[in-house]
């Protein structure tokens, strides 16, 4: 599967599937997740695509979007 | 038992019995009593390698899976909860949340005296104003010309007493940051809380910093993340070691129960004979075998690093802390008289099991987590593998 669309399908399940966002929609400004929701990110993000986040991997410019999101795992698969 | 589902040492939970029955069930009521764990425990405790259970070999623990170390918590949690603090501040808060997100160099310098039980770690969130609305700390940092300086004051830290490392939580105004603070830095001051309602042993204080220095490398994990990355991850461990620890009380009450209606004579029968005990007994063993599962199974999901352990540890936790509540009630009332006297074991599991609806999020806050959750995705939650 796709990256994206992974990703896409897991934070549509994790806020609501009847939740619209784009792409560059950033995903912590639309109100719908709560405090635990970043530290589920990073875990579904390793195990999905079996990478390690480090410390230095967190900014919320590699995070709250889909796209950035797509960028970063490709990044980490690449290193 | 557990074969199956544990995939690290196999031995933890004879360890941890055999722990229990030696040091601990015979005085956990003094301990309560004195409102302190004497460090030869403590002591005893490291030396088996309980307090690095979790740590990886590299580092001197013992690198046991999740799973193991929840079963082993149980059976500490079974003793005396007090002691099952212990664990959950130094090994589930601290020590993980350090393998996780340390450095390397912090991992090299902390995780071996931590793992040995050299030095006690502790956890400094809770202020006086601030508690379930947690990330409102008050408590401030500001750069320095060589690091950081704290100032405010923490509540309810747990073995704060005897801890020689903080992990303290605190904010620049704008947002979190986490550090690790040596409790013999200036500035450092520890304030017994005596007089507990439960868990009275688990030394807990009041941890005032007045201006207290320290160098840059002491920031644990991404400066202004402190609450996405370090506190949630320090809960999240927390969490499951409080619902196994929930679980250990339980089991406790259950068996005490048990033993005290096999013996205890009325209408000239034991009251087992008595069909509302045995409904009491039967309702004990339903729960504490539920609550035993859901823990079983966020372990399971927390082996596999899986993103759907945070919300399931939320209800292992709020569950299990219930059934520790009901099963210890329960038990009062078995024991009847007995059971209200200061010498029976289970007049502390009462008082101690409350403290498990209160910690690590308040039976309320998971209930708000884990409502709004189900809402948005209730088949993740009820069918996550």
């Amino acid at each position: 599967m796709e990256i994206r669309q992974a990703v896409r399908e897991w934070v549509e399940q994790r806020i609501g599937s009847d939740v619209e966002f784009a792409d560059d929609d950033d995903i912590f400004e639309l109100g719908l997740v709560n405090s635990l929701f970043a530290l589920e990110l990073v875990l579904f993000i390793e195990e999905e695509f079996q990478v390690t986040v480090e410390n230095e991997d967190l900014f919320l410019g590699n995070f709250n979007t889909l796209e950035n999101l797509e960028d970063f795992v490709r990044k980490k698969l690449a290193a | 038992m557990w074969g199956e589902l544990i995939t690290g040492d196999t031995n933890i939970v004879e360890e941890g019995r055999d722990f229990v029955e030696e040091y601990v069930l015979g005085s956990a009521n003094e301990w309560d009593e004195q409102g302190r764990i004497p460090l030869t425990i403590v002591d005893a405790l490291a030396e088996r390698g309980f307090l690095g259970a979790t740590t990886p070999t590299d580092f001197g623990g013992r690198g046991l899976d999740q799973v193991s170390f929840g079963l082993l918590t149980e059976e500490i949690g079974r003793g005396c909860s007090s002691l099952r603090s212990l664990l959950t501040v130094h090994t589930s808060i601290v020590s993980e949340t350090l393998v996780r997100w340390g450095t390397e160099e912090q991992q090299r310098r902390w995780l071996p005296p931590l793992a040995k039980g050299e030095t006690i770690a502790a956890f400094c969130l809770s202020e006086p104003g601030v508690g379930s609305d947690a990330k409102s700390v008050t408590t401030h940092y500001r750069e320095s010309d060589d690091g950081y300086v704290i100032t405010g004051s923490k509540k309810w830290t747990t073995f704060g007493q005897i801890a020689g490392l903080f992990l303290v939580v605190a904010t620049d105004g704008d947002d979190l940051s986490t550090f690790l603070v040596e409790s013999e830095r200036e500035g450092v001051e520890a304030r017994p809380i005596p007089g507990l309602l439960g868990t009275r042993a688990s030394m807990l204080s009041e941890v005032v910093f007045d201006e207290c220095e320290i160098p840059d490398d002491h920031l644990l994990g991404r400066r202004g993340f402190g609450w996405e990355q370090i506190v949630n991850t320090a809960l999240a461990n927390g969490r499951y070691s409080v619902a196994w620890g929930s679980v250990g009380i339980a089991r406790a009450s259950l068996d005490a129960s048990v033993e005290y209606a096999d013996e205890r004579r009325q209408f000239g029968v034991p009251i087992k004979e008595h069909q509302l005990v045995k409904r009491k007994i039967a309702r004990m063993v339903a729960r504490l075998k539920a609550a035993r599962h859901l823990c079983l199974h966020a372990g399971a999901l927390r082996d596999r690093r899986s993103a759907n352990a945070v919300i399931q540890t939320n209800v292992a936790k709020y569950y299990a802390s219930k059934v520790a509540v009901e099963c210890a009630r329960e038990a009062v009332q078995i024991h009847g008289a007995q059971g209200c006297h200061p010498n029976s074991a289970v007049q502390r599991y009462f008082r101690d099991a409350k403290v498990m609806e209160i910690i690590e999020g308040t039976s309320e806050i998971q209930e708000l987590v884990i409502g709004t959750y189900a809402f948005k995705n209730l088949r993740a939650l009820l069918d996550a593998q």
